[in-house]
C-alpha cells in the first residue's frame, strides 16, 4: 500500500481545484456541480463549500448515478446498486461540472454525458477530478486534477472520505 | 449500505424472497422513481432487452403498468393475451410459453387465472418469469408496491399496523401484502366476514378481525381490497348492501379510525361498497399514489431479474 494524499493535501487539492473552476469560467454565472455517486458526490459537496467560502455564492449542486447508462452494464458479474439521481435544477445552458473521484477508462464518464444529455442541454459540461490515474480507453479528458498518479494497470486506486469510509486518504494498491 | 445481490431471473411470490431481497427492490424503486419525474422519462439500461406480457387474464392496471416500466427502461415489450390467440384454439400454457421464447424474449411477465402457473412457467422456459397474479396465489409487485407506498409515507414497516379488509380468501393482493409485511416486522390483521377469511391464516402470523369498527382502531395503513362482484354477490354474503354496511369504509367509519391513518386499495375500486367515494378521494387516500409507485417497482423488478444470466 502506497500513500499518495493524506488529509491536508485531499483539503489543499480540493481548494485549489475550485479556484481553478472559479478561475476558468469567471465566477459563478451559470455554473453548477454534478457529482457522481457516490464519491464524486461528496467531492462535488465539498467544492460547493470552497466555492460559496471564496465567492461568497452557493452553485446548484446535483447527485447523478451512472450505472443505468454504463456500457458494460449486461457484461458485469456483480449487478451494480442503483443509487439515487438528484437533480433539481434546470440544466439548459449551464455549464455542468461534473465530479468523480477517479479518471480511469474515462467509461464513467462517457456515461455520465449521456444521462446529461437526458436531463438536458447545457451550455459546456467539464470534468473535476481527484485522482487522474491514466490508461483512457476512450477520448476524455479532466479539466481539473487533484493530482496525477501514474499508475500500473494492476494497481487500484482507493479514495477514502470520512463520510463512507472513517478516513481521509488517497492509496494506491496491487490488486 | 445492503450487502444483498439479486440472483433471481424469476419473482414468483414474496414468500420465496428474504427480507434483504424485499428491500433491495424497495431500493432500487427508490432510485427508478425519480426517471419517471424527468423531461425524458427513459434510461437505457434494458436497451436490447424484450419483455412479454402476457395475460390470460382480464387487467388493465397491472398491464399498463408493466409495459410502462419496460418501456422506461428501453425494453421492447410485446403484448400478448388470451383472447384472440392460439390458447383459444386449445394450445398449452408452456406451448405458447416455449414459441414465445423462441423469439429470443428475455423475461415473461404472466398473469393466469391458475394459482401456482407462474412457478409452473418458471421451470420449462429458460425466460425470467415474473407474477403478475396467479390465481389466488399471490401478486408480489403488488405487494411490493403497496409495502413501498406504506414504506414512502411511513418511513418505517417495523412495528407498523397494517388492517388488511375485504376478501381475504379470493385475493392473491392480500397473500402478497401479508408475506412481504411480515417479513419486514409489520403487525398485520385481516378484516372481513367470517366465510371471506381463510381458515387458519393466523399461522401466516396475522390476526384476524371480524368486526371492521373494532379492527380499524390504532392501525396506521388500511388497506381495502376489492369486492369481486363478478363472483361473490350472493354466495359468501347476503348483499353488496349489506357488505357495504358491515364492512365498507364510509366517511362515518373513518371517524374512528386514526387521523393520520392512508388508505390503500389495489384498484379497480367499487366505490360506494367497500369504500366510499369521500373516503377513495380524500386527504388520506394514496390510492393513486400507488399506481405511481407501481411503476417504479415494476421497473426494479424487470431491471433486476432481467439483468441477470439466463
Amino acid at each position: 500500500m502506497k500513500l499518495v494524499l493524506d488529509s491536508p493535501s485531499i483539503d489543499r487539492a480540493v481548494t485549489r481545484m475550485a479556484h481553478e473552476i472559479l478561475e476558468k469560467n469567471k465566477g459563478t454565472q451559470d455554473l453548477c456541480l454534478m457529482g457522481i455517486q457516490t464519491r464524486g458526490v461528496i467531492l462535488a459537496q465539498r467544492l460547493k463549500t470552497q466555492i460559496q467560502r471564496i465567492a461568497k455564492v452557493e452553485v446548484p449542486t446535483g447527485i447523478l448515478d451512472i450505472n443505468l447508462y454504463r456500457d458494460d452494464l449486461t457484461r458485469v458479474a456483480e449487478q451494480p446498486v442503483i443509487h439515487k439521481t438528484e437533480i433539481n435544477f434546470d440544466l439548459a445552458n449551464k455549464i455542468v461540472v461534473l465530479v468523480d473521484d477517479v479518471l480511469y477508462t474515462g467509461r464513467t464518464i462517457r456515461a455520465a454525458l449521456d444521462a446529461l444529455t437526458d436531463f438536458g442541454r447545457p451550455k459546456r459540461i467539464e470534468v473535476a477530478i481527484l485522482i487522474d490515474r491514466g490508461h483512457r480507453e476512450l477520448p476524455i479528458r479532466a479539466d481539473f486534477v487533484g493530482k496525477n498518479i501514474p499508475t500500473n494497470e494492476d494497481e487500484i486506486v482507493h479514495v477514502r472520505f470520512t463520510e463512507t469510509d472513517g478516513k481521509e486518504e488517497v492509496t494506491v494498491d496491487q490488486k | 449500505m445492503t450487502e444483498t445481490s439479486w440472483t433471481r431471473k424469476d419473482l414468483l411470490a414474496l414468500e420465496d424472497l428474504s427480507k434483504e431481497e424485499i428491500e433491495l427492490i424497495l431500493k432500487t424503486a427508490e432510485s427508478f422513481k425519480e426517471v419517471s419525474a424527468r423531461e425524458v422519462k427513459k434510461v437505457p439500461a434494458l436497451r436490447g432487452k424484450s419483455i412479454a406480457n402476457l395475460f390470460f387474464e382480464a387487467s388493465t392496471r397491472t398491464r399498463t403498468s408493466f409495459e410502462v416500466a419496460a418501456k422506461r427502461l428501453s425494453a421492447d415489450t410485446i403484448n400478448f393475451s388470451s383472447s384472440g390467440s392460439s390458447t383459444s384454439k386449445g394450445e398449452s400454457l408452456s406451448d405458447t410459453a416455449k414459441n414465445i421464447e423462441a423469439m429470443q424474449v428475455d423475461t415473461i411477465v404472466m398473469r393466469h387465472s391458475s394459482s401456482g402457473s407462474a412457478e409452473y412457467l418458471s421451470k420449462v422456459v429458460k425466460a425470467g418469469v415474473i407474477n403478475a397474479g396467479d390465481g389466488i396465489h399471490e401478486h408480489p409487485t403488488q405487494g411490493l408496491l403497496d409495502i413501498f407506498t406504506i414504506k414512502e409515507k411511513k418511513k418505517n414497516i417495523t412495528g407498523l399496523k397494517v388492517c388488511l379488509i375485504g376478501d381475504i380468501l379470493h385475493s392473491r393482493v392480500a397473500r402478497s401484502n401479508i408475506w412481504g409485511l411480515t417479513k419486514l416486522g409489520a403487525k398485520v390483521t385481516v378484516c372481513g366476514p367470517p366465510t371471506l377469511i381463510p381458515r387458519g391464516i393466523e399461522k401466516l402470523g396475522v390476526s384476524v378481525e371480524y368486526d371492521v369498527d373494532k379492527a380499524i382502531k390504532d392501525q396506521d395503513v388500511l388497506n381495502i381490497l376489492r369486492i369481486q362482484l363478478e363472483r361473490q354477490a350472493g354466495a359468501f354474503f347476503p348483499s353488496i348492501r349489506e357488505y357495504a354496511a358491515e364492512y365498507g369504509i364510509s366517511v362515518d367509519r373513518m371517524k374512528k379510525a386514526k387521523s393520520d391513518v392512508i388508505i390503500m386499495h389495489p384498484g379497480p375500486i367499487n366505490r360506494g361498497v367497500e369504500l366510499a367515494a369521500e373516503v377513495a378521494d380524500g386527504a388520506n387516500s394514496v390510492i393513486l399514489e400507488q399506481v405511481t409507485n407501481g411503476i417504479a417497482v415494476r421497473m426494479a423488478v424487470l431491471f433486476l431479474t432481467t439483468m441477470v444470466e439466463r
